[in-house]
């Protein structure tokens, strides 16, 4: 009985919320830019925002990079403890991973951004609007991501821009990748046990812009996109191309790696085609995707280069 | 828990079963893994290192440095590990005379897992460190738990009972994982590295790991099998052992102390691998009696062959892609332990 009725409330929530109120964006223009109330299809359903946001708290790192990008850093007022970018972001120790609605509420927020609803219920309870941008597996979910951040936000035009800029700044990028006879093979490394993402994750898609194979992509039988490899296994694999996502988190560098037992036999370590794209920018989907794709790209170039 | 009493032959045809198996343990592990590695080459290989012979293997660079650097350090990394691990177990259960007891009974885990956790999570920031600081940490951490442990309940540690040392050693495991975990949802970046390093995991072997742990593994053995005989003692109850001259205290201590030693050296390379210490000796007494003269041997051997293929089965299962250690081992241990239990139709 409890359960029904709950859901009939629910129900006429979101029936009453959702009247005649844009979903998605359209085309920007200064009047949407102003039109609140708004409700947003998010990855936690509905999310109805009543008013323009004056106290956003981002919980997210790539959220918060991306409301900085947008222009509505002015209204955020607090950030999870791994959000580090743009510098000046006003970081606090509060938890993305462990979230604790007590803490986020002493900021009185009108708007919290979060990849994940885990903890965060009890915010509808305090009727703070929660918007759910999880980790994105294509570059179009980034970009609704952004647009939805618009939108919450009150910066329609400015997310609309980011995106157009972002997918121009990407088409220049990939105008500049070389032709291959033969794709050379990369390995992302995430950590140094060895785990990795494979193709189908977004960081994935990224270097499918840029044209190189991923020795990964036989490892994931179970279908996580990001499998733990046997060394044997990287070592065969001989791949042309090493980056390292780990040199924060686990003290990894290009030398570290080559000195590794039995790598010494992999062409990327004998030709020094070891790079380091950075444990942040390579794991958010957020603005700085252009300088993850750029570094691949300009790896991949110069492995060209150096075969002719 | 008699000491079953064995005529010697039966005794030595029982250890050259164990090492048969052993043996054959290590050469599937060797010949069998994610990339495949020609039969004759990976023998060829081995013969051609042998004094006075050279042969040609047949195999490249690549595979011979799979072979020889990533392989088989691999293979007896886990043979050492899987060895001391349940060689601490039955050291543990005879001197607790608990049938239940484990090699992180008395703040091992916890300690080790709190060291790897900081260095995890505080590590990085001093960069530039010509060692890996993990193992170190790990390794100091699970001697301070031991030592913590050791020091709360030696006070009232009377020859009668070990019980006190027990719970001491629950509380301090208690308060070492408190620890571990604030510094892990503080630093909460670093949970899924902690998570992996609690699973176990031999991954990254090395020669150089299995340097590392062999003068602590080599101690802490040769120890324990020098008091093997002492241990069945114990297992007849303190008043007696103490009046057949045995320093009960004494030899508790030292048992305690080399297999804590040991199993430091072991979880500091490889994690938390479960289950090893208690299903290997039990098994090894459902099998072969619990006499310690021969539990002592066979659990060393059995507990490197059961940890040689079950990581065997771990990088092999879903190849190239890795299964931790930790859920092999239970996930085989288990049921294995089960049917044991059941075939032997008692419960020791």
């Amino acid at each position: 009985m409890g359960r029904i009725s709950a859901l009939l409330v629910c129900l006429a929530l979101a029936l009453g919320a959702c009247g005649g109120q844009p979903s998605e964006p359209a085309a920007p223009s200064a009047t949407q830019d102003a039109a609140f109330p708004v409700t947003i299809e998010a990855a936690n359903g509905d999310v109805g925002i009543p008013a323009r946001p004056e106290r956003i708290v981002s919980i997210s790192a790539t959220a918060t990079e991306m409301l900085f990008a947008i222009g509505a850093g002015d209204q955020v007022v607090a950030v999870d403890d791994q959000s580090d970018y743009p510098p000046g972001v006003p970081t606090t120790d509060l938890s993305g991973y462990e979230p604790n609605v007590e803490a986020i509420a002493k900021y009185e927020p009108d708007l919290v951004v979060a990849t994940s609803q885990s903890g965060l219920k009890s915010l509808a309870e305090i009727s703070i609007p929660l918007l759910v941008h999880p980790a994105v597996t294509s570059l179009d979910d980034a970009y609704t991501q952004f647009e939805q951040l618009g939108v919450a936000t009150g910066h329609v035009a400015n997310a609309a821009e980011e995106v157009a800029k972002i997918k121009s700044q990407i088409q220049d990028v990939v105008a500049t990748v070389p032709e291959f006879e033969e794709p050379p093979t990369y390995y992302h490394e995430l950590d140094n046990t060895y785990f990795t993402a494979t193709s189908d994750t977004f960081i994935g898609q990224i270097y499918e812009l840029a044209g190189p194979r991923n020795i990964a992509d036989k490892a994931d039988k179970a279908g996580s996109g990001y499998p733990q490899l046997s060394a044997e296994y990287i070592v065969q694999a001989d791949p042309d191309l090493i980056f390292l996502a780990d040199s924060e988190c686990c003290n990894q560098t290009p030398e570290r790696v080559a000195q590794r037992p039995g790598w010494d036999q992999i062409s990327a370590v004998k030709n020094d085609a070891i790079f380091d794209v950075g444990d942040d920018i390579s794991s958010r989907w957020g603005p700085r995707v252009v300088d993850f794709l750029k570094i691949v790209v300009d790896a991949v170039g110069d492995l060209e280069l150096a075969h002719q | 828990m008699n000491a079953d009493v064995r005529p010697t032959g039966l005794r030595l045809t029982s250890l050259l079963a164990a090492l048969l198996v052993l043996a054959g343990a290590l050469v599937v592990g060797v010949l069998i893994g994610p990339v495949p590695l020609r039969l004759s080459g990976v023998l060829s290989e081995g013969a051609d290192r042998l004094p006075f012979v050279h042969l040609s293997s047949g195999l490249s660079d690549q595979q011979s440095a799979i072979l020889w650097q990533l392989r088989i350090p691999r293979v007896v990394l886990a043979g050492l590990v899987g060895a001391m691990l349940a060689l601490a177990g039955a050291a543990y259960q005879g001197v607790f005379r608990n049938p239940l007891a484990d090699p992180y009974l008395l703040g091992v885990a916890a300690g080790a897992g709190l060291g790897a956790t900081i260095a995890i999570a505080y590590g990085p920031a001093a960069a530039g460190w010509p060692i890996d600081p993990l193992p170190l940490a790990a390794f100091v951490g699970a001697l301070v738990g031991v030592s913590v442990t050791y020091a709360l309940g030696r006070a009232n540690w009377s020859g009668r009972t070990t019980t006190t040392l027990i719970l001491a050693g629950v509380a301090t495991a208690s308060f070492l994982t408190a620890i571990q975990t604030y510094v892990q949802q503080r630093e909460d970046d670093t949970v899924r590295q902690v998570y992996s390093w609690i699973l176990g995991q031999l991954t990254t072997a090395s020669w150089r790991e299995v340097s590392l742990i062999l003068p602590y593994l080599i101690v802490s053995v040769v120890a324990i099998v020098l008091h093997r005989r002492l241990l069945d003692m114990l297992s007849v109850g303190d008043e007696e052992a103490g009046s057949l001259g045995v320093n009960t205290q004494r030899v508790r201590l030292i048992i305690v102390v080399a297999a804590s030693l040991g199993t430091a050296a072991a979880v500091a390379v490889s994690g938390l691998i479960g289950f090893v210490g208690v299903i290997v000796p039990h098994t090894v007494r459902l099998l072969f009696g619990s006499s310690y003269r021969l539990v002592v041997p066979l659990s060393i051997i059995f507990g490197a062959a059961f940890l040689v293929l079950a990581d065997l089965v771990g990088r092999t299962l879903i190849a190239p892609a890795e299964i931790p250690i930790g859920v092999i081992t239970a996930f085989l241990g288990a049921p294995f332990f089960l049917v044991v239990l059941r075939r032997s139709g008692r419960l020791t």
